[in-house]
């Protein structure tokens, strides 16, 4: 019992980190309706900015500001340098193009700074509280649900209640309209891309210091992780994505608690597989978007 | 709205086809053709392996297995639009089947050289196609209700998961995968050749066999209903031809000669392991497919031979050249895989249609461009210019 609810909180802590990296995609499917693959090799490049910039002042704020900015620029470049310029009417080339961005991204990582692992301390303590003799989270699990529920909440209110967040959502939905009402299509796309990028790397800025340390291929599983979030929630659906984090985190907690590290990527792979085949459309997106 | 420009166009390239078909000099149906052309580099690949030392076959051997799986994907990535990211796993299912039916086979009695070993060599085929196929056919089934991103996804996470899979159940054989007995000379030959070449000369006739048939498939109406699919599955449907078994037909075909090359590489390297099937291995194949240029199978010889020989030769140059022994373990692998990466843009945006289209524009450079390569990128040249007949 007492592990179940260990490994229940440890599920939420890690499936809100995944969820924050989903709804990035969600962001980028919402303003250019295309999965961008390349974003775990972007986060990958601004945790890298992160890693430097602490290591030069000490300061993991100043780190994690440099994360932000990195992973919004680099994707606002994407997105002018390379998504604009592949040709339109089917996913295809967008994809192969993300693919080689991932490649180009990840092999200069690896060039720059080897293979190794490198160590990256958690601002906060790691050591897990205990409750009535059971551990519960520890304050660096805090911060990362403190973190991720505010950052949803911003979304959502960036989203819903600002005028930037209705030109964001009329840009995708109805380029044409838009365009002709006033809103500068072309700019609310790159912005949706750099937001995604800023999401993506505090995402994966939050989930390094709980895994084996900082190399070029440290968030290729949360990808996996996210996209199958994605899928479940829809990828068009910002609640999904939260519901559908929090469930893989908790499935891959519990599968990695009772039947070992090395069932949880099968566990993940057999819930993709089920949610794609028994209702492709997503549990919380309309079909009808699916289908385009 | 842009999803008819590509099947129209399609059907203007099928058609130009058809009525270019028929020349009375040669009387060959067109499948007759590819075989002949099929038997025709099969011997002068063969004829290639006297001028190479050892170790060379090996890796013409590799890129022939190497090539197996590129055909298969080029043919489902160019004429279906379905973007699998995991022929590798493909690969893996037919080196598992053939080390599972090989190991089978010599257990059960089967063991030696003569015509031992050929049955056993030959029931390893069957094990690979066996296990490729089903895993293929599933996938295939999966494909069919899905679309661009979300295909690409699921294969992703099929590749992520495989050394899961090999850990977790026990007949595969965990990290350090399966072994298989060796597969010496044949008596006849072993005064003639050394293993390395009879390696080869396997490969080179098993990667005949994998790829002549989807050069039938491709040609044939199964190559036009793929097409059509791809062009508009709603004006597909509408013509009486069925999108999920096109889907499927073409997964399980790209599939089989994935796992024929899989079993390939499990018979030259004698084992077969998750560790070489991993994603990075997986873009590979994408890579080879895109350069040289998708639904080209000559490309996709070409781009398995980039793809096998460019770290190899990454890896020799930055050798010879004496770098610091810490930057060339850096370079080692990254290099050629951040060339692969650029490569992989610049086709895509700048030179649609890649090797292969390249090569059609130099021959045919007095007519028209002849770039029939089916990738929604590049498209074929404007109708107008086609000797249209209605």
């Amino acid at each position: 019992m007492d592990r179940l609810v260990f490994l229940l909180a440890t599920g939420l802590a890690r499936g809100l980190v995944v969820a924050l990296f989903a709804l990035s995609l969600v962001i980028v499917w919402r303003a250019a309706r295309l999965v961008n693959f390349a974003q775990a090799a972007v986060a990958t490049v601004a945790v890298f900015a992160a890693f430097a910039v602490t290591g030069a002042t000490g300061s993991f704020w100043a780190g994690l500001a440099a994360a932000l900015l990195t992973g919004a620029a680099v994707n606002a470049a994407v997105e002018r340098g390379l998504v604009r310029r592949v040709p339109q009417g089917s996913p295809l080339p967008g994809m192969i193009v993300a693919i080689g961005l991932v490649m180009v991204l990840q092999s200069a990582l690896g060039i720059a700074f080897g293979p190794r692992h490198r160590p990256m301390a958690a601002p906060f303590d790691e050591r897990p509280f205990v409750v009535g003799g059971v551990p519960l989270l520890s304050p660096y699990d805090l911060f990362v649900l403190t973190v991720a529920l505010a950052l949803v909440g911003l979304l959502a209110w960036l989203f819903n209640g600002t005028t930037l967040g209705l030109q964001l959502r009329a840009s995708a939905a109805a380029p044409e309209v838009s365009r002709l009402l006033g809103v500068r299509v072309p700019r609310m796309v790159t912005l949706g891309w750099a937001l995604s990028g800023a999401v993506a790397a505090l995402a994966a800025l939050l989930l390094v210091p709980t895994e084996l340390g900082l190399n070029a291929h440290s968030a290729d599983l949360l990808f996996v992780h996210a996209f199958t979030v994605a899928v479940l929630g829809g990828l068009d659906s910002p609640t999904g994505a939260l519901i559908g984090g929090v469930l893989v985190g908790v499935l891959v907690s519990l599968v990695t608690g009772y039947l070992g590290a090395g069932v949880a990527p099968l566990a993940v792979l057999a819930l993709l597989t089920l949610v794609l085949l028994v209702r492709p459309a997503g549990i919380f997106a309309a079909a009808q978007v699916r289908a385009a | 709205m842009t999803a008819t420009r590509p099947a129209e166009t399609e059907e203007i390239a099928v058609r130009d086809a058809r009525c270019s078909d028929p020349r009375p000099a040669r009387r060959l149906t067109p499948t007759q053709r590819i075989l002949l052309r099929a038997v025709v580099l099969t011997l002068l690949a063969v004829a290639a392996t006297f001028l190479l030392d050892p170790y060379r076959n090996y890796q013409l051997a590799v890129v022939a297995a190497t090539f197996c799986a590129t055909a298969g994907l080029t043919l489902l990535v160019g004429l279906t639009g379905q973007l699998s990211l995991g022929h590798a796993v493909l690969m893996a299912a037919g080196g598992y089947g053939y080390a599972l039916a090989v190991n089978a086979a010599s257990s059960a009695g089967l063991d030696g050289g003569g015509a031992a070993g050929a049955a056993r060599v030959v029931l390893g085929l069957v094990g690979a196609l066996v296990a490729s196929g089903a895993l293929g056919g599933l996938l295939g089934l999966a494909g069919a209700r899905l679309r661009g991103p979300y295909l690409a996804g699921l294969t992703l996470a099929m590749v992520v998961a495989l050394p899961a899979l090999t850990t977790q159940v026990p007949a595969l054989g965990g990290d350090q995968g399966l072994a298989v007995p060796f597969e010496g000379v044949p008596e006849v030959l072993s005064l003639l050749i050394v293993v390395e070449q009879w390696h080869a000369w396997v490969a080179i006739v098993v990667a005949a066999l994998a790829v002549t048939p989807l050069a039938v498939l491709r040609s044939g109406r199964a190559g036009l209903r793929m097409r059509a699919v791809h062009g508009d599955e709603t004006a597909a449907r509408l013509s009486g031809v069925s999108p999920a078994r096109v889907k499927v037909g073409a997964f399980v075909a790209s599939s089989l000669a994935a796992g024929l090359g899989g079993a390939v590489l499990c018979l030259v390297t004698q084992s077969v392991g998750p560790g070489r099937y991993d994603l990075a291995f997986s873009l590979l194949l994408v890579v080879a497919a895109v350069v040289g240029g998708l639904g080209s199978l000559g490309g996709a010889a070409a781009g398995a031979a980039l793809v096998v020989l460019l770290p190899w030769l990454v890896d020799t140059v930055t050798g010879a050249v004496g770098v610091p022994a810490d930057l060339e373990q850096r370079l080692s692998g990254n290099l050629a895989v951040l060339v692969f990466g650029a490569l992989l843009i610049v086709v895509t945006l700048a030179w649609p249609g890649g090797l292969a289209r390249a090569a059609a524009r130099r021959r045919h450079r007095p007519h028209r461009p002849r770039g029939r390569t089916d990738a929604p990128a590049a498209p074929p040249p404007p109708p107008a210019s086609q000797p249209l007949e209605r």
